[in-house]
């Protein structure tokens, strides 16, 4: 086991560099760079645009040397100092504005998707069990609501009905004061009283899905012979339910588990944006959009290393789950 | 109920009912199991032998209806109609892990690919026994051996995957075992088998039932197979019993049309080389909607007017031997034509 997850992990290395050469380059494919659009900025604030200046910008980000000498310092500073450039809009290094942010995205994505968990079990094997009942044709019905639910939709309504009903701040993820206040206990439990809108949103997007796949995996197991013949054993049906037929079901979905960490994390910009989350999925579109090439180098690399993560993670999983992988 | 008898079906009927329709997988069927014999059911595929053996465990799915009578005599001589209990209440899964145990069809798909051998098989003992872990483990090794598995020790905790077919066989066989159950239904155990394992899995059921005083129901399409195992053979057609009697007797002399044709296309050692062995011509009807006559009908060469309308009466010839047909309606007269 322990050589396995070592031989994964020492696979990650070489992909891990060809996406960062990728993700490099695509950063590079737009023309032009950072500095057009500071002066565009200026000029479109009146500013005089002097040329010197940015020809000294030019020079101190070594944006004038070609571009593998760039793509060679960055990843030098990466390796060696765990430097991950400058961010020309921030005028701060990259890795003071990350951590944080990607942190969030994480936190908020991991509980919205043990949110959808703690949901969607229970519903779908709920609605497997009892396949064609009342109970599973309500389920059905509130699943596809949530599916056609556009989450800036949700996310508008739960700010209404909390500001509205509850007199609670809404939006972002911190009550002003702890806003910019450095990590506290405090810090944390008002995080915890924040996350839940965006969990809730987040989180419902994926739910009804999730049920369907459940439930139509469970289905698929319940009529196999194997529980049949567990069955004639004299286990209990909620016993047997969970022994046998969960297990199997849940192997299909574990191996989704992997890219939907990522995906999530990338997936909640538009969410993170109506709630005003200080998270990732802001941050990096907007040094996409302006060309803040490090910035956005960096995010795209972590979340490349993150989906490799997620899906060594699910991988273990699987292995846990399934013996007949680990024998392979 | 008989006092001879450990379990007596009678008139069970069971259908399914289908967004296409119903499904009369079941019509009517009446038996004993005799407290530690061993009896047979034997019919083409399709004919209801699983469905009417999953009914005496109360297996079938929930859009089964079910009716008739099972009747069971427990342990303390109390008499239970297994047919009124509630579908997964604690009676049956009593009777489920103490009384009634199943061989399955398949042993490829009857065992969880996900659980050892070990886990599937002390189940059963750590839930009705009351055993430990380690007793059960420790029972189970047992019971492999028992079963024939080589090397008990170190396979018990492997997975089915890992196991050949014919062992997966025995491993179900242990599983039944383990429960100390009275009655053994085996469904076709050995169809999923290659000829060599067949002998091989027949006998050691034989030698296990003779072993534990086994009341057991031993179901198969193929009459050969069972000549020597069973001492009553019922034949089953399109959900029904046609003939029922003491397997020499039916063997030697079969009486109702369809047992003519099974004994017939049995492939005999003495036969000439490339000699053809006779089918029964036609297949057997659908189970959406059978016949109100006789449901051999419709492939019989005897059919006369009478059999398409009205289903034939049970007609005893010797003291246990009984048919379904018209051809017997009249007695021995009509028997001689039969065999003419
Ligand atoms: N779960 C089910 N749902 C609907 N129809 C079923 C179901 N199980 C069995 N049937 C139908 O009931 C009839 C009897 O099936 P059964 O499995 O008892 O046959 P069998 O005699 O065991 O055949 P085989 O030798 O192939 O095992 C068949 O027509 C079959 O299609
Ligand atoms: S009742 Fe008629 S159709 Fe049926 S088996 Fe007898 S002779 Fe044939
Ligand atoms: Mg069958």
């Amino acid at each position: 086991m322990l050589r396995y997850i070592v031989k994964r992990i020492v696979q990650m290395i070489p992909i891990l560099f060809m996406i960062s050469i990728i993700s490099f380059i695509i950063i590079q494919l737009p023309p032009g760079s950072y500095l057009n659009t500071l002066i565009a900025q200026m000029r479109a604030t009146g500013d005089e645009v002097d040329m010197e200046m940015i020809e000294a910008l030019r020079i101190r980000y070594s944006l004038d040397k070609p571009m593998h000498i760039q793509y060679f310092n960055w990843m030098k500073g990466i390796i060696t100092r765990g430097d991950f450039g400058f961010s020309f809009e921030w005028n701060r290094p990259v890795s003071h504005l990350i951590w944080e942010r990607l942190g969030l995205s994480v936190a908020v994505s991991v509980s919205a998707m043990l949110f959808s968990w703690i949901i969607a079990f229970p519903i779908a094997i709920y609605s497997a069990v009892r396949k064609h009942t009342l109970g599973d044709y309500f389920f059905t019905f509130v699943g596809f609501l949530g599916l056609s639910t556009p989450n800036f939709m949700l996310a508008l309504i739960l700010m209404f009905i909390s500001s509205k009903y509850f007199g609670f701040t809404v939006g972002g993820l911190f009550s002003p004061e702890y806003m910019m206040a450095p990590w506290s206990w405090a810090r944390f439990v008002d995080m915890l009283t924040h996350i839940w809108i965006p969990m809730i949103v987040v989180g419902t997007a994926g739910t009804a899905g999730l049920i369907r796949v459940l439930r139509n995996n469970l289905l698929d197991e319940l009529g196999k012979p194997y529980v049949v013949a567990a069955r004639s054993k004299g286990i209990s049906t909620v016993r047997l339910v969970f022994k046998y037929p969960v297990r199997l079901a849940l192997i299909p979905f574990i191996s989704t588990v992997g890219w939907q960490l990522p995906n999530m994390v990338s997936g909640e910009a538009v969410t993170a944006t109506v709630l005003s989350l200080p998270t990732a999925g802001p941050l990096m579109l907007a040094a996409l959009r302006s060309q803040d090439m490090y910035l956005a180098g960096s995010f795209l690399l972590l979340l490349a290393l993150l989906t490799m993560i997620g899906t060594l993670i699910s991988d273990l999983l699987l292995v846990l789950v399934d013996p007949r992988i680990r024998y392979e | 109920m008989n006092p001879k008898n450990i379990l007596e079906v009678r008139d069970l009927v069971v259908k399914f009912k289908l967004s296409e329709g119903i499904v009369h997988a079941v019509n009517g069927v009446s038996y004993d199991v005799p407290e530690g014999k061993s009896i047979g059911i034997v019919g083409e595929s399709g004919c209801g032998k699983t469905v009417s053996s999953y009914a005496l465990n109360r297996l079938l799915p929930p859009y089964a209806t079910l009716s008739g009578q099972i009747l069971f005599r427990q342990q303390d001589g109390n008499i239970i109609d297994i047919a009124k209990l509630k579908p997964e209440g604690r009676e049956i899964r009593a009777i489920r892990g103490r009384d009634i145990a199943m061989i399955f069809q398949e042993p490829m798909t009857s065992l969880s690919p996900v659980h050892t051998i070990c886990n599937q098989i002390s189940e059963a003992l750590i839930l009705f026994q009351g055993m430990t872990k380690k007793q059960a483990r420790n029972r189970t090794i047992e019971l492999l051996k028992l079963v024939g598995i080589p090397q008990a020790e170190r396979r018990v905790d492997e997975y089915p995957f890992q196991f050949s077919g014919g062992m997966r066989q025995r491993a179900m066989i242990a599983m039944a075992l383990a429960r100390n159950p009275r009655v053994l239904i085996a469904d076709e155990p050995t169809t999923a088998l290659d000829v060599t394992l067949q002998a091989q899995v027949l006998s050691l059921i034989q030698d296990l039932q003779n072993r534990f005083n086994l009341s057991m129901i031993l179901i198969t399409h193929a009459l050969g197979v069972v000549a020597h195992m069973v001492e009553t053979v019922n034949i089953m057609y399109l959900g029904r019993i046609v003939e029922t009697g003491p397997t020499m007797e039916i063997f030697e002399e079969p009486l109702h049309p369809y047992t003519q044709g099974l004994l017939q296309s049995i492939p005999k050692l003495t036969g000439r080389l490339g000699e053809r062995v006779s089918s029964i011509p036609g297949s057997v009807p659908s189970a959406y909607d059978i016949p109100k006559g006789c449901p051999f009908e419709a492939r019989c060469k005897h059919r006369m007017e009478i059999c398409r309308e009205e289903m034939p009466k049970p007609v005893t010839v010797g003291s246990e031997h009984t048919v379904y047909c018209h051809l017997y309606t009249g007695r021995e007269a009509a028997r001689d034509a039969a065999n003419a």
